[in-house]
């Protein structure tokens, strides 16, 4: 018999905010997290945007022989979940007598790897990289670093599907727990947000350069999007069977009703519109909704002219004759990437929650795609149980995931 | 660099790297309970040491140390011969 899965805990580390609360303020005011980092320009960089947030300092929360294995995007796995378990009511007698598992989308280490390999390039001896350059460099390191720290004993696995690696690790883990095989899972994703994991996309012409506007850069479906702006930062999304969540007591705050996926079988970076579709009505599918219960979409679109103009396609293809919010939270925090699928499925629980439909900003023009939209570009005051996100990445890789409010 | 120096400035050094009070680095202390050494970090004592002092030092003589005494005298001896 499959199960029901519920979310009974969240916790996020972004550029809008270093907490839930504080995420929330950002989203319901639309305020972006976007700066121009004069550093990246002296490194080369066709485009110094980026979203602006700090290193968490954990001295004095994680001891100095954990701390050496974890690079920038473990620190921000580590708050996030931590707010996720606290929020969940998961305390260390839970888990240590439990088997709660763990799936998180990661996809890169470059920070970590550069400075090792720098290391290793000047003093020629490979002692001197460290005891934590191993385990920060590998692309498991959230993974590693969050299953030691918190001692979760269940599954333990990053999921690399580029930019939809959140999205996926939440479908992942929803099928775990429908299935039987998992009570509790920690799923999310995490991106670091250094130069050196981004240059290598910045040379590809892929980012928006319109430094003399930091927060208008990323307008995602808006005509005169011109590229990306890069994010980062964790979000942790706890998700349990249902018969699990009343067992413990735990607040139950929403319902993972569908999962779907799917590969575009195509071009490197370029998305399509059949694929992302197939992710789409895979889900619904999968879901047993009616379509005109999703009031809001959070779609996958980064301001990247090709990408925003075939999801739009898909979405009004899909959707044909019901027209659901439709916004890119990517407008205020850039994309996410690794992190952006779980990230962004707390943003929309946050507005669930609280009753409204941050603007898709920036949006002031739309184009003939986005046009078939309902793109809001102010905030919407509204009531609503159901939304639906998208997540792809590069190599073609789709996620889809449709979440509702709880009801017995 | 006189003994006494070397002594002061190795404890400063063990003592940041490992996050532990200074005060708590002394002759007849245990090197690796003090630290809170385990195999892993024992390769970062190496590290800093060698990056600090300029001397390679193999990792199992580290390990076969147990008092800071012994350790003073191990590395007072290698920097010398250096």
């Amino acid at each position: 018999m499959e199960r029901r899965v519920v979310i009974t805990g969240m916790g996020v580390y972004s550029c809008l905010g270093k907490n839930l609360e504080e995420v929330r303020e950002s989203l319901y005011n639309g305020k972006s997290g976007i700066i121009f980092d004069p550093v990246r320009k002296e490194m080369g960089f066709r485009s110094a945007l980026t979203a602006h947030l700090e290193i968490p300092d954990l001295k004095g929360q994680v001891s100095r022989n954990q701390r050496v294995y974890m690079p920038e995007q473990a620190k921000y796995a580590y708050v996030a979940t931590t707010e996720a378990l606290r929020n969940a009511g998961l305390d260390q007698d839970y888990i240590d007598s439990h088997e709660v598992g763990l799936l998180y989308g990661n996809d890169s280490t470059a920070d970590a790897v550069v400075k090792s390999v720098d290391t290793m390039r000047e003093k020629k001896d490979t002692t001197l990289v460290g005891s934590g350059a191993i385990f920060q460099s590998m692309n498991s390191t959230v993974t590693m670093n969050l299953g030691c720290l918190f001692r979760l004993r269940g599954i333990n696995l990053t999921v690399s599907g580029a930019c939809a690696s959140g999205s996926h690790a939440i479908g992942l883990g929803s099928l775990l727990i429908k299935w039987g095989l998992q009570d509790c899972i920690v799923c999310g994703g995490a991106q670091e947000v250094n130069p050196y994991s981004i240059g290598s996309f910045d040379g590809i012409n892929a980012f928006s350069t319109r430094e003399s506007d930091p927060t208008k850069a990323s307008r995602p479906f808006d005509r005169d999007r011109d590229g990306l702006v890069p994010g980062g930062g964790a979000a942790t999304v706890v998700i349990e069977s249902y018969e699990s969540a009343v067992k413990r007591g735990a607040p139950i705050l929403a319902e993972v009703v569908g999962y779907g996926f799917s590969s575009n079988g195509d071009h490197m970076s370029v998305p399509n519109v059949d694929g992302p579709s197939r992710s789409l009505q895979m889900c619904l599918r999968e879901s047993h909704v009616d379509i005109k219960d999703i009031a809001y979409i959070n779609a996958h679109a980064t301001s990247t002219p090709v990408g925003d103009k075939n999801e739009a396609k898909a979405i009004a293809n899909v959707f044909e004759g019901y027209k659901p919010y439709v916004a890119s939270t990517k407008a205020m925090t850039g994309h996410e990437m690794w992190m952006a699928g779980s990230s962004e499925i707390i943003y929309s629980m946050l507005m669930m929650q609280n009753d409204f439909i941050a603007p898709n900003i920036n949006f002031e023009n739309p184009d003939e795609d986005s046009a078939r939209l309902n793109i809001p570009a102010k905030r919407v005051d509204t009531h609503f149980d159901m939304f639906l996100s998208n997540s792809f990445g590069f190599g073609g890789t789709n996620s889809t995931l449709i979440v509702k409010r709880f009801m017995k | 660099m006189d003994k006494e120096t070397f002594i002061e400035k190795l404890n400063e050094l063990l003592a940041e790297e490992f996050e532990v009070e200074v005060s708590t680095i002394k002759p007849d202390a245990t090197v690796k309970i003090t630290l809170a050494l385990d195999s892993l970090s024992f390769v970062d004592m190496v590290a800093v040491i060698e990056n600090e002092f300029g001397v390679k030092v193999p990792g199992q003589d580290l390990k076969n140390i147990k008092k800071f005494a012994e350790l003073y005298d191990y590395l007072y001896e290698k920097i010398a011969q250096a």
